[in-house]
């Protein structure tokens, strides 16, 4: 399927990249240290590592939220210089706006871009019912459940249409059966129209079940990044269904057994610490 | 409870206090009134004064005089506090700088001012108006500053990450979240516009409810007094209910805006 590697481009590029953080006093914090990740355009990468390992830091970094000490980012192949103007970014905490309606929510992403405010309407309104909220364009966000503040907020990014997608444990904050509901309709979304998704998770299932290439980060601090899967299961995928397979096991059995030394090291280091 | 029970029951403890006061005030207990009329005056004449000032309608003028006062009060010291409070809040230097000088203004009970201003601005509207003014100011402008401060950096990187500019921003983030920190302290600022005018009339004035009020002491008119007193709360609470209104109407995307006051 993918006979011709150089005829797509690299959608993000990571070169040694390094994040620090002055911390009180002089003291310096290094969150990640000399970080490679390539992703390809139309590519579904998996951020995995223990709690506090900098996974967030790394994809605050391609989205030019955090500046790296050293190192270079390059986005289609241009260093990155301030925001990246080509990424959407869902947030794992509520990014809604809470004094906007859930159809003013996904609008605004084409309103500041000067889009006709009919038009935007019109047009939240249709992403609204491909994320199953046609009829709840009028609520506020408290008015809406968890799962259904995550569509919104996907809605809201998607209707930008960006090349890249980069997701930081947007489902984190769900039940296990809204999680994987959400993963279906990732997935769904995702399939239309492949964009290259960076997708920061602790949930190695839900790594594997989604995404194309699993990526494996070491525990913090200097977190640096220490194995890279490919993930051969077929699409399209059904989340819930796909774990019960047999390659599925044999792969997160293979993972897992990196992953759970550098979880132990998290766990005694927050523990010491 | 229902809302008729507990509406007869509040109404009943007017009812009693009224008849107790009215009982103690004529009424003798071992041979002498424990509320003399001429400190406690009595409910009847209370009444009858209130029904009086309204059968004549020179009340109007007054309450009207108040109700400018008030209004005028709230407008300007809210415009201001929210200028400044944004002002302050995205200038973190200027912040720092007058941070003594606005917690040495604040400090200062604005009871004090009230002769100033009526040397600088006159016996008319404008000296209450002042007054208001530095009492409502300060509440408005905290909570701007507070809103603006305390916007959630999740959804200020979602709207950069969403392609907003600064005045996007400002639009779209800033400015809701500190209007919704003014409205949540929408009643204690439009109580303190009323007390700003009340107290500003009752020091030096012609005319409103705490100049009628300053008027009947002057003369040991007591149940004018209590009648002035007794506008004044239901002035006051209507001017609450119609707050109450407006915050509704506004803070609808809030999940308890009457909960949420400040």
């Amino acid at each position: 399927m993918q006979a011709d590697v150089t005829a797509k481009p690299t959608a993000v590029a990571l070169d040694e990249a390094t994040v620090a953080f002055r911390l009180a006093g002089d003291r310096v914090y290094t969150a990640v240290e000399k970080a490679g990740l390539r992703i390809d355009h139309g590519e579904f990468v998996a951020i995995v590592g223990p709690t506090g390992c900098g996974k967030s830091t790394l994809l605050n970094v391609a989205a030019g939220l955090v500046k790296p000490a050293s190192g270079t980012v390059k986005i289609f192949d241009a260093p990155l210089a301030g925001l990246n103007r080509e990424a959407g970014y869902l947030f794992q905490a509520d990014a809604l706006f809470p004094w906007k309606t859930a159809i003013d929510n996904v609008a605004i992403g084409l309103e500041i871009k000067g889009t006709p405010r009919a038009e935007a309407l019109e047009r939240a309104h249709a992403w609204l019912t491909s994320v199953g909220l046609g009829a709840f364009g009028t609520r506020y966000p408290h008015m809406l459940s968890g799962g259904q503040r995550k569509r919104v907020g996907l809605a809201q990014v998607l209707i930008r249409d960006p090349r890249i997608l980069l997701m930081d444990e947007p489902f984190g904050p769900l039940d296990a059966q809204t999680r994987q509901i959400m993963g279906n309709l990732l997935l769904d979304l995702w399939s239309a129209d492949r964009k290259a998704v960076l997708f920061v998770t602790h949930d190695l299932e839900e790594a594997i079940a989604l995404a194309d290439r699993v990526v494996i980060m070491s525990a913090g601090p200097g977190a640096r990044i220490i194995g890279d899967w490919p993930v051969p299961l077929p699409r399209p995928r059904d989340i819930s269904e796909i774990r019960l397979e047999r390659d599925f096991h044999a792969l997160h059995r293979e993972i897992w057994s990196v992953l759970k030394d550098e979880v132990m090291k998290g766990y005694a280091q927050s523990a010491a610490g | 409870m229902s809302k008729i029970g507990l509406l007869s029951l509040q109404l009943l403890v007017a009812v009693v206090a009224l008849a107790v006061w009215q009982l103690l005030a004529t009424v003798p207990v071992f041979g002498r009134l424990l509320l003399p009329p001429f400190f406690f005056s009595n409910p009847i004449d209370v009444g009858s004064q209130i029904i009086d000032w309204f059968s004549r309608g020179v009340i109007w003028k007054h309450l009207f005089i108040t109700l400018w006062e008030s209004i005028l009060g709230f407008a300007i010291g809210s415009l201001g506090g929210i200028v400044v409070g944004f002002w302050f809040a995205r200038q973190p230097l200027i912040a720092a700088v007058f941070d003594p000088y606005v917690k040495m203004a604040n400090a200062l009970p604005r009871v004090v001012l009230a002769p100033i201003f009526t040397l600088w601005l006159g016996l008319g509207i404008w000296s209450k108006v002042a007054l208001g003014v530095t009492l409502v100011f300060f509440i408005v402008f905290f909570n701007v500053y507070q809103g603006v401060k305390e916007v959630s950096p999740t959804v200020l990187a979602n709207g950069r990450m969403l392609g907003m500019s600064e005045r996007q921003l400002m639009r779209h983030v800033y400015w809701p979240s500190a209007l919704s920190w003014m409205f949540s302290s929408l009643h204690t600022s439009v109580g303190f516009a009323v007390v700003g005018a009340v107290v500003g009339e009752y020091l030096g004035s012609a005319a409103g409810l705490g100049y009628l009020i300053q008027q009947a002491e002057g003369v040991f008119d007591v149940a004018g007094v209590f009648a002035g007193m007794f506008v004044l709360s239901a002035f006051v609470i209507l001017i609450d209910l119609a707050v109450t209104r407006v915050e509704r109407r506004l803070l609808v995307w809030r999940p308890d805006p009457v909960e949420s006051r400040g």
